[in-house]
């Protein structure tokens, strides 16, 4: 049974149809990604799906008691507001000093338990906010621009942990981005989103798809053939083998 | 026959009820920066004066009533393209307007509106103390009881929903007991004062809190420190009880602010 399933999803926001007639299935354990230009409906469409905007038309399955962990694209902490990384944790539930300390490792946060999450820089912040949204053990993590302001490394590592995490916990991950050439190299399945699905399937295939160059040109193609290549190779071994196991099943 | 005779006590007590409801709240106020947003129930809470005593009922009805009638429909108006600011200075001013007019038509009541506008701490009675700690412990009830979810849709709203909160919802849940505590403290502060009972605590104890619940301790321990001192200040220097309770709670804040200045930008890590 699919995670999650859109049916026609229509939603207007402000009076205009930011999203029509979108079809669209997350499976457990594959990792979908939505690119698309500045206002296509990315965000909108992750924030349907949690729940945040209700769609004029259209319907959203979700499976019956279905665990999502969210990573916003940017959380705002007013500074009038203290709160330390493991107090962060408790939202909105209660987790064991245990299972905290095992999800911010899970994250590679793990050495950031007790200082104030105003005071961490851009990356450590969204390993937190990934840690937090591992806690309740979710079959969907949902990401929305979740390395907004960090640099490339910072950003393909960012991924690259979700990618581990993936083959580590099996849950299934839908995530927004505009770093094309990063985000579809660790992508099984890629989203061409402008208001509406304009083309989708595998990272190659939707790299060389006329729907997909017209919106982001020619040049990324390339870019994403010469990361995955670089890729495959800084790669440790044992990991590269058991992931192409998993994607040959 | 016991000690509630004393006039001294009881109005410690009431202010010791206003303060400990006020502060867990006035953080909220803080942290989702809707300081305006108190002021603004404060001040219609004169029209709910007013109407109480044109229609003869209970103060305490009328200015509950006032003041969760307007911080519904600001919240309600809210987004439907007016911003809260604008909302809140049309409905605070005007309810202040019309409940003035509206007691200016009260022949043959002497309405003295000082009382209202800065408390009358010292002569709360015996039902008054009741009505306070009633109001203060519903209201610490509700907050403690949507703590987690209160602060989860404060953080961020798509975090609250993604974790199947309604941050409306919340968001109602502390209009509520905002609507409350001015409705209890009218007696207390009056209300001009109450918006300095919520947020002046609470931004005091700021750089020393580590989590949001060390904060809201804190701050209770500042108000009911400044309901104490303020007391005591106005019985031997003879000054009216409400503002003398706020300038010490506002003296308490500048040595906090100095103490942040002095250890530095440490304070806030």
């Amino acid at each position: 049974m699919s995670l999650v399933h859109l049916q026609g999803l229509s939603v207007r926001l402000g009076g205009h149809a930011a999203l029509h007639h979108v079809d669209l299935a997350i499976e457990p354990g594959e990792i979908v990604t939505v690119v698309g230009p500045n206002g296509s409906g990315k965000s909108t469409l992750l924030r349907t799906i949690i729940g945040a905007l209700a769609p004029q038309s259209g319907a959203i399955t979700r499976k019956p008691g279905l665990r999502v962990g969210y990573v916003p694209q940017k959380l705002h902490i007013d500074p009038t507001l203290p709160m330390t990384v493991r107090r962060f944790l408790d939202l909105p539930k209660r987790a064991s000093d245990a299972q905290a300390e095992a999800a911010l490792t899970e994250a590679g946060a793990g050495a950031y338990s007790a200082r104030q999450m105003a005071a961490l820089s851009g990356g450590q912040f969204q390993r937190v906010l990934l840690a937090r949204a591992l806690l309740n053990a979710p079959e969907l993590l949902i990401l929305d621009e979740a390395t907004q302001g960090l640099d490339q490394p910072g950003s393909a590592a960012f991924y690259q942990t979700i990618a581990d995490l993936r083959d580590r916990l099996g849950c299934a991950v839908l995530m927004v981005s505009h770093e094309l050439h990063v985000v579809m190299a660790a992508s099984d399945r890629v989203i061409c989103l402008n208001g509406h699905i304009c083309c989708e399937g595998a990272p190659e295939h939707v790299a060389s798809a006329p729907e997909y160059r017209a919106l982001f040109g020619t040049g990324t193609g390339g870019a994403l053939a010469l990361y995955r290549h670089e890729h495959s190779h800084s790669h440790d071994h044992d990991h590269t083998h058991s992931h192409d196991h998993e994607a040959a099943e | 026959m016991s000690l509630l005779d004393s006039f001294l006590i009881r109005a410690t007590l009431a202010g010791l009820g206003v303060a400990l409801a006020a502060a867990p709240l006035g953080c909220f106020v803080v942290w989702r920066r809707m300081a305006y947003f108190g002021d603004a129930t404060a001040h219609a809470a004169i029209l709910g004066v007013a109407l109480s005593l044109a229609l003869s009922i209970n103060i305490f009805a009328g200015v509950l009533a006032v003041a969760l009638i307007m911080a519904l429909s600001v919240t309600t108006l809210s987004g439907r393209g007016y911003a809260m600011d604008t909302l809140l200075g049309v409905t605070a001013h005007s309810a202040l307007a019309f409940g003035l007019v509206a007691v200016s038509f009260l022949q043959g009541v002497r309405v003295d509106l000082m009382a209202y506008l800065f408390g009358d701490i010292l002569s709360v009675g015996r039902g008054d103390l009741a009505l306070i700690w009633g109001g203060s412990v519903a209201v610490l009830a509700l907050v403690g009881w949507r703590w987690q979810a209160l602060l989860t849709a404060t953080l961020n709203p798509d975090l609250a929903y993604a974790a199947g909160i309604n941050p409306r919802r919340e968001e109602l849940v502390l209009t509520l007991a905002l609507a409350l505590v001015v409705a209890v403290a009218i007696k207390v502060v009056g209300v001009l004062l109450i918006g300095a009972m919520l947020i002046i605590p609470a931004a005091t104890a700021r750089p020393f809190a580590a989590t949001p619940e060390r904060m809201a301790i804190m701050a209770a321990g500042v108000a009911a420190l400044a309901v104490l001192g303020g007391l005591q200040a106005s019985l031997i220097y003879d000054t009216p009880a409400g503002p003398s309770i706020v300038s010490l709670a506002a003296v308490l804040f500048a040595i906090s602010a100095l103490a942040r200045a002095v250890l530095g930008r440490k304070s806030r890590q």
